[in-house]
């Protein structure tokens, strides 16, 4: 990759964070008189505490690292999707269903060896996930039903599977409030700062195994020829069916793989209402880091940053943690608005063209894939 | 009669089958109360996708508008509370708010319009952008003013048939089903009936089948394209506007983060159901309205015999979940069959304008 393409290829996401940074800025600014009187200064001191929250301590790089690594698996489970032309906005119930799922095979391991117990809630986690990430894929390969609808009315029905869950089977007797029983041994270990668990080896091995898959295997050419045009897929002998329903596959063991280190990692039992976002958020992800396995692991990080800062910038200049989301909705919509963000910079127009982003909605509605 | 209901499966089906046919005559009235956000939703849906625009930030849409709706409602009524109020407890506050939450529909959607039409930017994504914003800024702002939250200015109440009509065996349900519903409830009755004609009997009709099936073909013959479906998703901004105001000012009076609870989404299902046309639309959200009353039906009145004791053990999460399942198992079922506009989700570029 030379050095332009490169150049142009950054160019539009990093503009896209520094215009959210200014959206963001005249939000808080706007609404500073309802937290302590109008204030310009609000956005400097906000931003610095983020900063400060997220880097100025060994314990807050871990934590930024703890942040982040469910955003890249998260934001994983949406990229290879994109790559293969499918959006995937199940990574929500995915990554409940494998949170679930590593929560109860933990909780009926707590007291073996540890050997067994986390390694097989792990894998618990990958198979719940996977499963649900299969649903979708079969739907939309055998019926046509767009992934998009599907996935969002399977998020709604994980988090219903959940409550059920906790609150039948798994319940822990005199609790104060509804949760399962601790997964005990099947933790897994925190091995650097604070709360830096072994989890975060999840997000360090799958990334190069996505680029493996991605760009090395036959698989991964495969899952890439289907996403920019199913019928030479086809011609070429490819099984554009099976492929939809492999890649959904693999997106979902991701997502599950990241519930299962935020149980196993840090909570250590599942509450009946888990309050998350990772799913979402991963769609950021995939977007910001252009869908490739180095790109998602930096917005990834970014993000985790922003996330482990929150905190402190609540405490210090009164802005509510929300303001994140905001910022990453901000973020989102100039990626979107490439056209307005290069507009505003004056950037020559046509040198990117994210192929594996515009071939979502070409499958909506009534075409039966392949 | 006794025999077949007590053979295991099918008698239990049968049981059910006749519960729902009584759910839904008592319930009449809750189930359009309830089909009404994903009939309008449906409606907005409508209004893009029949001129080639895919909207799936409907729920976004809602969401903000209901939002804006309740607090300008709640300000309002702060700075100017009205008395009893007129019939169907329409109060100036509360027309204000619907008015904010119509205003907050169509910005949402000229985004949506602008990002799509103009951007030609991909338009599952941008939409899904506007769901998460939405989402984002809805639950910060109901954060922000959380701490000393205004007081809320109440809702619309439901018009009631008089007792002496009411009464009348056949004619009177009827009457109750279709009548005994707050505002925009009414206002959405009266909404499909008026874009099913419209569609087929008016030329903003004709234009727009047109658009949404040929756009090249239309422009043509002199149809403005761009022009037409800025102003189609500008008019289904409104009702998804009427939509979100119907969860913060006619059914409920108080705002929740995320409280649209994917009716957006149903709302799509609904249309595809409803194969792309109002009424359609509207009787696949009655569907969806049964399945959400049915939990509801179910704790009020509980079956007897067999089938209550069936339900009684089934969770009672089984039945939140059912509006969901049922759209997946309807998408899964219907998609193939039903054909959406040809020019759905394409980007119009005028000839010359270049890629």
């Amino acid at each position: 990759m030379n050095w332009r393409r490169f150049l142009s290829l950054v160019a539009v996401p990093t503009l896209a964070i520094v215009l959210a940074l200014v959206v963001g800025a005249i939000i808080m600014i706007l609404s500073s008189p309802l937290i302590r009187g109008f204030d310009i200064g609000l956005p400097l001191v906000a931003y610095w505490a983020l900063l400060q929250g997220a880097f100025s301590s060994f314990n807050s790089i871990v934590s930024t690292l703890v942040d982040a690594t469910p955003l890249i698996l998260a934001g994983l489970a949406v990229g290879i999707g994109f790559k293969a032309g499918l959006f995937n906005i199940g990574g929500q119930g995915q990554f409940l269903m494998g949170a679930l799922a590593a929560a109860a095979v933990g909780a009926g391991l707590a007291h073996e060896s540890p050997f067994v117990a986390a390694p097989l809630a792990i894998l618990a986690g990958l198979i719940a996930g996977a499963i649900y990430g299969a649903i979708p894929g079969f739907l939309k390969a055998y019926t046509g039903a767009h992934e998009v609808v599907t996935t969002i009315m399977l998020n709604y029905v994980a988090l219903y599977i959940v409550a059920w869950a906790i609150v039948g089977p798994l319940h822990l007797v005199g609790a104060t409030f509804a949760r399962s029983s601790d997964v005990g041994n099947a933790a897994l270990p925190v091995v650097i700062g604070n709360n830096g668990h072994l989890g975060i080896l999840f997000a360090v091995i799958t990334i190069p195994a996505a680029w493996w898959l991605l760009f090395r295997s036959t698989v991964g050419f495969e899952i890439r020829t289907v996403g920019a045009s199913p019928d030479a897929a086809r011609y070429a002998g490819m099984r554009p069916r099976r492929l939809i329903v492999l890649t959904m596959t693999i997106c979902g063991m991701l997502a599950g793989l990241a519930g299962a280190g935020e149980i196993l990692g840090l909570s250590h039992f599942m509450p009946a209402a888990y309050s998350t976002n990772v799913g979402f958020d991963g769609i950021t992800v995939a977007l910001l880091g252009r869908s490739h396995p180095v790109g998602i692991l930096l917005a990834g990080l970014l993000l985790g940053a922003m996330r482990a800062g929150s905190g402190l910038m609540q405490i210090q200049a009164g802005t509510p943690v929300q303001m994140v989301d905001v910022l990453q909705g901000a973020i989102l919509f100039f990626l979107t608005a490439e056209l307005l963000v290069r507009y505003i910079f004056r950037l020559r127009a046509g040198t990117i063209v994210p192929e594996e982003v515009q071939t979502v909605t070409r499958s909506y509605g009534g075409q039966t894939t392949p | 009669m006794d025999f077949i209901l007590s053979i295991p499966v099918i008698g239990l089906l049968l049981q059910f089958t006749g519960y729902l046919v009584q759910v839904m005559i008592i319930q009449g009235p809750l189930i359009i109360t309830l089909a009404t956000p994903i009939a309008l939703g449906a409606l907005c849906g409508f209004m893009n996708e029949r001129t080639g625009v895919v909207n799936i930030g409907i729920e976004g849409m809602m969401l903000i508008a209901a939002f804006a709706g309740w607090y300008v409602a709640a300000i309002v009524n702060a700075g100017a509370p009205s008395g009893g109020g007129g019939p169907l407890g329409i109060t100036f506050p509360l027309l204000m708010g619907v008015l904010a939450a119509l205003i907050a529909g169509v910005i949402a959607s000229a985004l949506h319009a602008w990002l799509s039409i103009t951007v030609r930017a991909d338009q599952i994504i941008s939409a899904t952008i506007i769901n998460i914003v939405a989402l984002g800024v809805t639950s910060y702002l109901n954060l922000l003013i959380s701490q000393n939250p205004p007081l809320s200015a109440g809702s619309f109440s439901d018009f009631r048939v008089p007792g002496a009509l009411a009464d009348i065996p056949v004619v009177g349900w009827l009457l109750t089903l279709l009548l005994d519903h707050g505002p925009i409830t009414l206002t959405m009755l009266v909404l499909v009936v008026v874009l099913q004609v419209l569609l087929y009997r008016s030329r903003w009709g004709l234009r727009t089948r047109a658009v949404g099936e040929h756009p090249r073909a239309a422009e043509t013959l002199g149809v403005d394209v761009i022009r037409l479906r800025y102003r189609n998703v500008l008019a289904g901004g409104l009702l998804a506007g009427l939509a979100g105001a119907w969860f913060t000012l006619d059914y409920g009076s108080a705002f929740q983060g995320g409280m649209t609870n994917g009716r957006g989404f149903i709302a799509l299902a609904a249309l595809i159901f409803g194969r792309w046309t109002p009424l359609g639309s509207f009787g696949a959200a009655l569907v969806f309205g049964v399945a959400s009353s049915l939990g509801l039906a179910i704790r009020q009145t509980p079956p007897t015999g067999d089938l209550g004791a069936f339900l009684g053990g089934v969770p009672e999460q089984v039945f939140s979940a059912l509006p969901y399942i049922v759209t997946i198992i309807v998408l899964a079922g219907v998609v193939g069959r039903s054909i959406p506009p040809a020019a759905d989700g394409q980007p119009y570029e005028r000839e010359g304008q270049g890629a």
